[in-house]
């Protein structure tokens, strides 16, 4: 009898997740059902028109879209070449004292809350890009600053997570490779990067997803109004930072502008699970042949 | 002595650098490995300077000179001659009613009885009504080390009648105080009371449910294609914006689930609250957040528990539950802990969702209760950044000292816990 | 300055080019010891292998045969905690020169593993690669195939080289190994028992190999099956461990005197199989 209340609870709190899973699209999907159906919108002009201005009913989410996209791009400039460096350097060159030194220095990175980063970008990237660039040419609020901070937020992820996929290669294929007279940089870079590469790109994709899901260094330091364009020293509103602002203020129930963010949160949502997905896959795919 | 010279079956031309060019090529090799080597060892050090940076940053906007006006010098305001600070709360009122208006006078009241403030929100508020310091300008630590002297000439011809001070903006009063308008009277007080509000009722909720879903996963879900599913389903969660947790916990928990979070089924009617944009409704949806997590910390703290532990128990006739409960549960226990730990920083620091559930932009008063309304700490720094005065950047970087002192602190509690685990272990074997 | 362009001229000559004193020596060790951490693997061993013949070295297992035929290359330099002591002379150079290039020398020293060890890359890709980054011009196509067919490979990969070296068998995967071996020509091919992963079969035809192998290489084997040895070897190192578990070499001689008339006790005891 006991034991039975106990497992029961145990199903239930297996289940929140499924719950937590169909809330979510339950939620996102019916509040967006209600925006396409108000008929102030349809979901071609949703999908392809460049102006977001609920105030005169002209919902394109390109400038949204694109908003992100720069500052997605941006951060994986920085964050894919330096964080796959970074893995290279540990996990091939460094000796275990510098690696039991820098790992928790990056660990550190990692656990910084992102409004500390939002806090940097807007109060150090931002001036340091004005005093390069110009202050006419680079605005207060702008993609560059918020891609580049991001790019040091998930530089440890992909760091650590390429580490562990070049880790996991035998040690038996740096030996094949050195016993061919290859150099260190040779066996690193056309042996073990090659041989580790679905984990690499498992990382890549997770680092894109955590980008195009980042709010509050976009919030911060990207600035607030919708604007399409493709100038990083431009102010654009992503749309997890438009997200944030039109739910920051006081926001009336079943207004357009309510359920607008229920619609971009389900893009959102669909962009990131379809990445996470895809990195799970090559995650798999890199097991089966080394585990 | 090279292979194409002897008599052979090699019918291809050895055309691979032999003797001196063999040198000449393994050095160029060695040369462009060095140039790699330099550039990821750069890479590893652009990671640490940009930690510096982030950290001189902080530190650099917490403390520096301030340049400040005072409606009222606190030194005109003795009675008898006893100084401001030792005055009685009677006294203070009384100077408070000297010096600002009845209208004022009468709202305040209405808000909370001076009969029933302390003598520390009294004070609060001569400060802030009567003294009204106002910071008029404020330098980083930096310049105000380096330029010292410009800086004063600066206020003398400019400001004559302010003072030249040096202000660490983290200091004893910011702690203890609540949010005030003020820059110069700010604190973060009633952020960091909301952040452990927030936060206890986020383990109370999460960490119950998750342990329960991992020993549901671990001990007793058969691999069969619904619990494959739920597997799936919580490692893809994981990865879910937090913001979209926001979203959910704004449609769910602050709106459909109003009477709830709100109190209102409860009893509670605390006019301060008009809706379910309480304490309540931010620690679910942030139990909702970390709840992935936990599950996948526990499941492997579990999954790390030897088999025959569970076998002995059995052997000795116990029933499944008394098994997880006695033995599985008391050698995972650490492990759960430490990744609840790390659940717990993670949900300390998360703005997005706490903005999108409604934290309140202006608390002032201590959160009482799950009902309250509430700010946070990291929900503060975001508010103090977005302004544009120079002496809110001031106060979020001391917010965040606060906020990333509280995170050190956790993390170094579960390396402790993760250090007295493994020796405990070793003492065992 | 004239003394500094001196050495920066010798340590780009790491290994002189010289013809060798001893014309039918390739590789002698003298005084070998190697640790690991403040363990001795192998102890004072001194060795002079044989040109183009197949020198087996046998033994009971962790008597230290990998240890020293690791030491032939250079490998042991890969695993952190280990040291070299004594000298390794290869071509009548100190391979543990300071100044010579561990590089250089594997580059023409070549190894063959216990376990098959394939590059995830195509079948062509694997014999093709170490011929590249060794500065390899000419036709690669050729290269691939004089390796393969060499390796007795050929005839059974030649219709889906693109293939994955992973989608092979185990002998094959190993011949394969061999072919990539040879693919960068170098004058020593080591062998740390190449078949003891494989079947019979697979066995008998990387056996076949080697003596096919040993009219162009000079070949190094460890086994601990001295059937194998008996088979394939011209020459036989018998090593032991000590009391303090350092393997050191007991007897070394031509194959037919080692099996047949050996001179120490304790080789007998092994090869006739009373103790090992």
């Amino acid at each position: 009898m006991g034991e039975s209340v106990i497992q029961g609870f145990l199903l239930f709190s297996g289940a929140i997740s499924i719950l937590t899973t169909l809330g979510i699209v339950f939620v996102l999907g019916r509040e967006s059902w209600l925006f396409f159906g108000s008929g102030q919108v349809d979901l071609r002009e949703f999908l392809t028109t460049t102006v977001w201005q609920p105030a005169i009913d002209r919902f394109g989410i390109l400038p949204l879209v694109n908003a992100t996209f720069m500052t997605t791009t941006i951060a994986m400039l920085v964050a894919i070449p330096l964080g796959l460096s970074v893995a290279i350097y540990l996990s091939e060159y460094a000796s275990a004292r510098a690696r039991s030194l820098l790992k928790p220095i990056l660990e550190v990175l990692a656990g910084i809350p992102t409004v500390v980063y939002g806090y940097f970008a807007l109060t150090f990237m931002t001036p340091l890009l004005r005093s390069i660039f110009g202050r006419d040419v680079v605005q207060i609020y702008n993609t560059a600053s918020a891609g580049i901070v991001m790019g040091i937020l998930i530089l440890p992820l992909i760091s650590s997570m390429s580490e562990d996929a070049l880790s996991a290669v035998p040690r038996s294929l740096r030996e094949a490779s050195y016993a061919l007279g290859a150099t260190k940089l040779e066996t690193a870079v056309q042996v073990v990067v090659p041989a580790a590469l679905s984990g690499i790109t498992a990382a890549f994709i997770v680092g894109i997803s955590r980008a195009i899901g980042e709010t509050m260094i976009v919030a911060i330091a990207a600035g607030a109004g919708p604007a399409f364009t493709f100038n990083p020293f431009k102010a654009a509103e992503t749309m997890t930072g438009h997200i944030v602002r039109i739910s920051g203020g006081d926001l009336s129930y079943d207004s357009i502008d309510y359920n607008s963010i229920f619609a971009i949160g389900l893009l959102l949502f669909f962009i990131t699970l379809t990445l996470n997905v895809i990195s799970r896959w090559f995650v798999q795919r890199f097991r089966e042949v080394y585990e | 002595m090279s292979v194409s010279e002897r008599p052979s079956a090699l019918p291809v031309a050895c055309t691979l650098p032999k003797d001196h060019l063999l040198k000449r090529h393994i050095a160029m090799r060695h040369r462009v490995g060095r140039i790699w080597y330099f550039l990821f060892l750069l890479s590893t050090i652009v990671g640490i300077i940009a930690l510096t940076a982030l950290l001189y940053n902080i530190v650099n906007q917490s403390f520096g000179l301030v340049a400040v006006q005072n409606t009222v010098e606190p030194e005109t305001l003795t009675i008898n001659g006893v100084p401001l600070e030792e005055l009685t709360r009677e006294q203070l009122v009384s100077i408070l009613e000297q010096y600002v208006s009845k209208g004022v006078m009468r709202r305040l009241e209405s808000e909370i009885p001076f009969a029933m403030r302390s003598r520390d929100n009294i004070y609060q508020l001569v400060q802030e009504r009567v003294i009204r310091p106002e910071i008029l300008m404020s330098w980083q630590l930096v310049d105000s080390v380096f330029h010292r002297e410009e800086i004063a000439a600066f206020i003398v011809e400019n400001y004559p009648s302010a003072r030249l001070q040096f202000r660490a903006w983290l200091n004893p009063d910011f702690i203890r105080r609540p949010q005030s308008s003020v820059p110069a009277l700010a604190g973060v007080r009633t952020a960091i009371l909301g952040s452990l509000w927030v936060i206890s009722i986020t383990i109370l909720v999460a960490f119950p449910l998750g342990l329960g879903a991992a020993i549901y996963l671990e001990e007793y879900a058969s691999d069969n294609v619904v619990n494959r599913i739920i597997q799936t389903n919580i490692n893809n969660l994981a990865g879910v914006p937090s913001i979209i947790y926001g979203i959910l916990g704004l449609a769910v928990f602050v709106r459909a689930l109003e009477p709830l979070t709100s109190g209102v089924i409860f009893g509670v009617n605390d006019p301060t609250t008009a809706n379910g944009r309480t304490v309540l409704s931010a620690s679910l949806t942030l139990a909702l957040l970390v709840l992935p997590l936990l599950i996948i910390n526990a499941q492997e703290a579990i999954r790390a528990v030897p088999r025959s532990l569970r076998e002995g128990s059995y052997a000795l006739g116990a029933t499944k539950w008394e098994t997880i409960w006695h033995h599985v549960l008391p050698s995972a226990m650490p492990g759960v802990l430490t990744g609840t730990i790390l659940a717990i920083s993670r949900a300390i620091g998360e703005t997005a969702p706490l903005v999108v559930v409604g934290a309140s932009t202006f608390v002032s008063l201590d959160p009482n209760g799950p009902f309250s309304k509430f700010t946070t700490l990291p929900v503060q720094i975001y508010q103090w950044t977005s302004r544009p005065q120079d002496q809110f950047r001031n106060l979020a970087g001391a917010a965040i000292l606060v906020l990333l002192f509280l995170l050190l602190s956790l993390n170094a509690g579960a390396v402790l816990l993760r250090n007295r685990y493994s020796r405990r272990i070793q003492g065992i074997s | 300055m004239t003394i500094f362009t001196d050495t920066m001229a010798n340590s780009s000559l790491s290994l002189p080019i010289m013809e060798p004193r001893d014309a039918d020596c390739v590789i002698e060790a003298r005084g070998v010891n190697v640790y690991y951490g403040d363990f001795r693997a192998v102890k004072d061993i001194t060795i002079k292998i044989q040109r183009r013949k197949i020198t087996a070295i046998i033994g009971p297992s962790g008597c230290g045969k990998s240890t020293l035929l690791r030491t032939f290359n250079r490998m042991n330099d890969l695993i952190p905690g280990s040291c070299v002591e004594g000298e390794v002379f290869f071509e009548g150079c100190n391979i543990y020169d300071r100044d010579v290039d561990p590089v250089e020398v594997r580059r023409r020293i070549g190894m063959v593993f216990q376990k098959p060890n394939p590059f995830p890359k195509s079948i062509y890709e694997n014999v093709a690669w170490g011929a590249r980054i060794n500065g390899f011009r000419g036709d690669m196509d050729a290269l691939v195939e004089q390796s393969l067919r060499q390796a007795a490979l050929w005839d059974e990969v030649k219709d889906h080289l693109r293939a994955s070296a992973l989608t092979l068998s185990g002998g094959q995967q190993q011949r394969l190994c061999i072919a990539r071996a040879i693919a960068i020509q170098p004058e020593v091919i080591l062998m740390d028992e190449p078949a003891s992963a494989l079947d019979p079969i697979a066995t008998l035809k990387i056996e076949d190999l080697m003596r096919e192998l040993v009219r162009d290489y000079t070949i190094i084997i460890v086994t601990h099956n001295m059937q194998e040895a008996a088979r394939v070897s011209d020459y036989t190192a018998f090593l032991m461990m000590d009391k303090d578990r350092a393997g050191m070499l007991v007897e070394y001689g031509p194959t037919d005197q080692v099996f047949t008339t050996p001179r120490d006790k304790r080789t007998e005891d092994y090869i006739t199989g009373r103790f090992g």
